[in-house]
């Protein structure tokens, strides 16, 4: 039986590798975990912005009209710059960046067991213009005419035309931002999958890649394949605003609706582009901490791989009032109802995988069992909205803006703060307090549902989005409509529950002091004794991740092996032999 | 009570790091050339619905005809690049030196294409086909445009490789992955020539 000499082969095209200044090491770097770092940073500063946004507006709608404490009174215009920019803030410049920059750079080589990504210097340029595209969105805020504020979906004749979108300047920043914040993404895809394909430790076959880094793989793919038709789209855009061209003007021949086509043929894979490094990290936690194997675990992955190809045929469902012919509206609907299929199937998979399971129920754990539970109120509404009927009346409504917060919430908010508590002591080699953890949590994820559960009943009594103030409205301000609330109370309810969610993110700040301040590194490589490889680099892992390359020898969820538990363990880690 | 499927089995391993099947640098590059498809096939998609809801048909009436005669030379200019590349990287197999006459007839085939094509816009430009003429001339800067570019900047990355070869230290797999995308930018044009032009 021959085994492998694990041979430390020199990657010339790596830089060097000597001590050097604080610019080199932190901003000039090309090391997979100080990109992964910078992206995080980046990532959670623009969330705060976004989430000032949401408190600015939503204060608006619970008392219109009046200053709101620290921004002052909001114009009609102001309230559509923030929304606009607190959607495209929250998708682009934080689940992107935080799910699949941050830790796709942090987690994928050390999981699969290399020293950095094949290609670094390309990694690195990823980085930096993704600080460019961020700097660009940002200074569009403050340019004549404010920020653009023609909604996340930039639909034209409003994003193209400056006499209806009042915004010349903040229109045509925000487009170029987009455009170069997937430019950065298609560099960090390229290295993502080429490096999870070419640089696996010896002896790591296609299954016995640990889901996390699947689904980061499945979801690059997917980005890569579905932006092009809409980097397309925003270069007519751009030409639309500013060469004056006429492709989505219809008094200049143009079509409107291509544009929705282009949009949505990229917006409902991102989707699953988002969720599915989410799954990946829930499917993390939950075999630790219920120390069972993945149920299942080749069935996920073709699961992933045939919902990564239908999300392509739905994408029609975000139209069905944009005048399509009601026979295509019948062929999406029917699309649309079969991808809730796999996406049911892997909840129910990671119910199996918790089903009779030894279950710590620490943070990350808690965090992931959130997922988990409130993912499936966004996925379940989804079918309403994917039904043609139904969705005619619910189109543009807050039931749909409750539906894709129960998705996006858990995806974005939930599933990186599964990651983040989780390979948190892998990232800086130090526990975090339990205690302010779990206070954080149900601070965050109680409010949450305060926030978003009458949105759904608002939602269903016609309330609509985008709307600046609801006091014209009287259908819109009735009284006692649900639970005695009437419906300007409602709207209220949830700006409260608000204030308290972000309020309790505090909490989750002093517990990042807190850790770091701390003198000992008491996490130790391996502090959940769990099986992946990054547990097998010491904590946090030095340049280079390993102190010898592994080799692998089984897969990733070995837990409780029978012939493991007679030796005493409940684990068997990848890298030992035996 | 062992799990149904288990990936506990014991295994030998004997290749410490085989040599992937697909080199690290050809690898990235087609993942690249995916996005890239599907932003052709978005444009052309584009073009198709815009010029099939055309009312006044199309060309529509008042613009000037594309140049498709002249054009098919420049076309079949190009495809010839694209074979002299092919054969430069057959004889850089062979022996690396050799590669060197092919590889610059590749590169001045896609340099006339492009010289080729600024005077034929410049010649449009003046018969009044423009950005803002028509959608027709709006698809044709914004099709033909891109691709122009897409082989503005392989002709950059083709004069690195020309240089590198000249001092030796081409590595094999960045000439590979070169000569991917300029397959893959000589390939996409018969089709927008068809789609475009004819
Ligand atoms: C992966 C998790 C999901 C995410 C992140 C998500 C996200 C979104 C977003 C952002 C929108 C609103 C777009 C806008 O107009 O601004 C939306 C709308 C919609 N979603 Fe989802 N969704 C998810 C899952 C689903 C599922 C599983 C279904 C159906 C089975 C579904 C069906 C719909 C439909 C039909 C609409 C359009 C509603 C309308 O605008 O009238 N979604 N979703
Ligand atoms: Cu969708």
């Amino acid at each position: 039986m021959a085994t492998a000499e694990v041979t430390h082969e020199a990657h010339d095209d790596h830089g060097h590798h000597e001590d050097e200044g604080f610019f080199k090491k932190y901003l000039w770097s090309v090391d997979h975990k100080v990109i992964a770092v910078q992206y995080l940073v980046t990532g959670m500063a623009m969330a705060v912005i976004g989430g000032f946004f949401a408190y600015v507006f939503r204060m608006q709608l619970a008392f219109p009209g009046e200053a709101v404490p620290g921004f002052g009174i909001v114009s009609p215009a102001e309230y559509n710059a923030l929304v606009t920019n607190h959607g495209t803030i929250m998708i682009f410049w934080v689940a992107m960046p935080v799910l699949i920059a941050a830790f796709g750079n942090f987690l994928i080589p050390l999981m699969v067991g290399c020293d950095d990504m094949v290609f670094p210097k390309i990694n690195r340029l990823s980085y930096q213009i993704f600080l460019l595209s961020a700097i660009v969105l940002i200074s569009s805020f403050f340019v004549e005419g404010g920020g653009f504020g023609g909604a996340w979906t930039a639909y034209p004749p409003l994003s193209a035309v400056s006499e209806y979108n009042l915004t010349p300047l903040g229109a045509t920043l925000w487009v170029v931002a987009v455009a170069l914040e997937f430019v950065a993404f298609l560099l960090g895809g390229i290295n993502f999958i080429t490096t999870a394909m070419n640089s696996r430790a010896p002896g790591m076959r296609l299954y016995d890649i640990p889901m996390a880094v699947w689904m980061i793989v499945v979801a690059s793919i997917l980005f890569m394949a579905s932006v092009g038709p809409l980097i397309a789209g925003a270069i007519m855009l751009i030409f639309d605003q500013t060469l004056n061209t006429g492709f989505f003007d219809p008094a200049k021949g143009g079509d409107p609706v291509l544009w929705q086509h282009l949009f949505w043929f990229f917006g409902h894979p991102e989707v699953y582009v988002v969720l599915l490094p989410a799954l990946g990290f829930v499917a993390e936690i939950i075999t630790t901490f219920s120390r069972k194997p993945l149920f299942a675990y080749r069935t996920v992955l073709y699961t992933v791989f045939g919902t990564g190809i239908l999300s392509f045929t739905v994408w029609a469902h975000h139209q069905f009032i944009s005048g399509i012919d009601p026979r295509m509206a019948h062929i999406f609907t029917i699309t649309t109802l079969l991808i809730s299929v796999p996406i049911a199937e892997m909840m129910f998979v990671y119910i199996a995988t918790l089903y009779k399971g030894s279950i710590t129920l620490n943070t990350p754990m808690l965090w992931a069992l959130a997922f988990i539970g409130e993912f499936l109120i966004g996925g379940v509404t989804g079918i309403f909205l994917g039904a043609s009927g139904p969705d005619v009346f619910y189109h543009d409504t807050y039931f749909v803006l409750a539906h894709f917060h129960y998705t996006f919430f858990p995806i974005a908010i939930i599933g990186s703060f599964c990651g983040l508590t989780y390979w948190w002591p892998k990232m800086t080699g130090k526990m975090m307090n339990e205690t302010l953890g779990k206070i954080h949590f149900w601070g965050t994820v109680i409010p949450f549902n305060v926030i978003f559960l009458p949105l759904f009943v608002l939602g269903q009594l016609g309330q609509h989005r985008r709307i600046y103030s609801y006091e014209g409205f009287g259908e819109l301000m009735r009284e006692d409509v649900w639970l005695g609330m009437g419906m300007q109370d409602m709207r209220v309810l949830a700006t409260m529950a608000l204030v308290v969610m972000l309020a309790f993110q505090v909490v989750f700040f002093v517990n990042v002091f807190i850790t770091l301040r701390k003198k000992e590194k008491d996490a130790g490589p391996n502090p959940y004794n769990a099986n992946s490889l990054e547990w097998l680099a010491p904590s946090p892992p030095g340049h280079g991740n390993f102190a010898e390359l592994p080799t692998v020898y089984r897969g990733p969820y070995e837990y409780s092996h029978p012939d493991r538990k007679a030796k005493g363990t409940d684990f068997w880690p990848q890298w030992e032999k035996e | 009570m062992s799990p149904p499927r288990s990936t506990a089995d014991l295994r030998v391993i004997d290749d410490p790091r085989p040599l992937p099947a697909v080199p690290s640098a050809v690898l990235g590059t087609l993942v690249f050339i995916l996005t890239e498809i599907m932003m052709f096939a978005g444009m052309i998609s584009a073009f198709q619905i815009t010029r099939a809801s055309a009312v006044l048909g199309w060309p529509p009436p008042g613009q000037p005809r594309l140049p498709a005669d002249e054009t098919l030379i420049n076309t079949i200019a190009l495809l010839l690049s694209g074979v002299a590349l092919f054969w430069a990287g057959r004889r850089f197999e062979r022996d690396r030196r050799e590669a060197r006459a092919p590889l610059l007839l590749a590169f001045a085939l896609g340099a006339f294409f492009v010289v080729f094509q600024g005077v034929e816009w410049v010649a449009l430009l003046r018969d009044g086909l423009s950005m803002t003429s028509s959608q027709h001339g709006a698809f044709f800067y914004l099709i033909v445009g891109t691709h122009g570019i897409h082989v503005i900047g392989a002709l950059c990355v083709m004069a690195m490789v020309v240089q590198r070869h000249q001092q030796g230290r081409l590595a094999s797999s960045t000439f590979q992955a070169m000569r991917v995308f300029w397959y893959f930018v000589v390939g996409v044009w018969p089709l927008l020539y068809t789609l475009v032009y004819l």
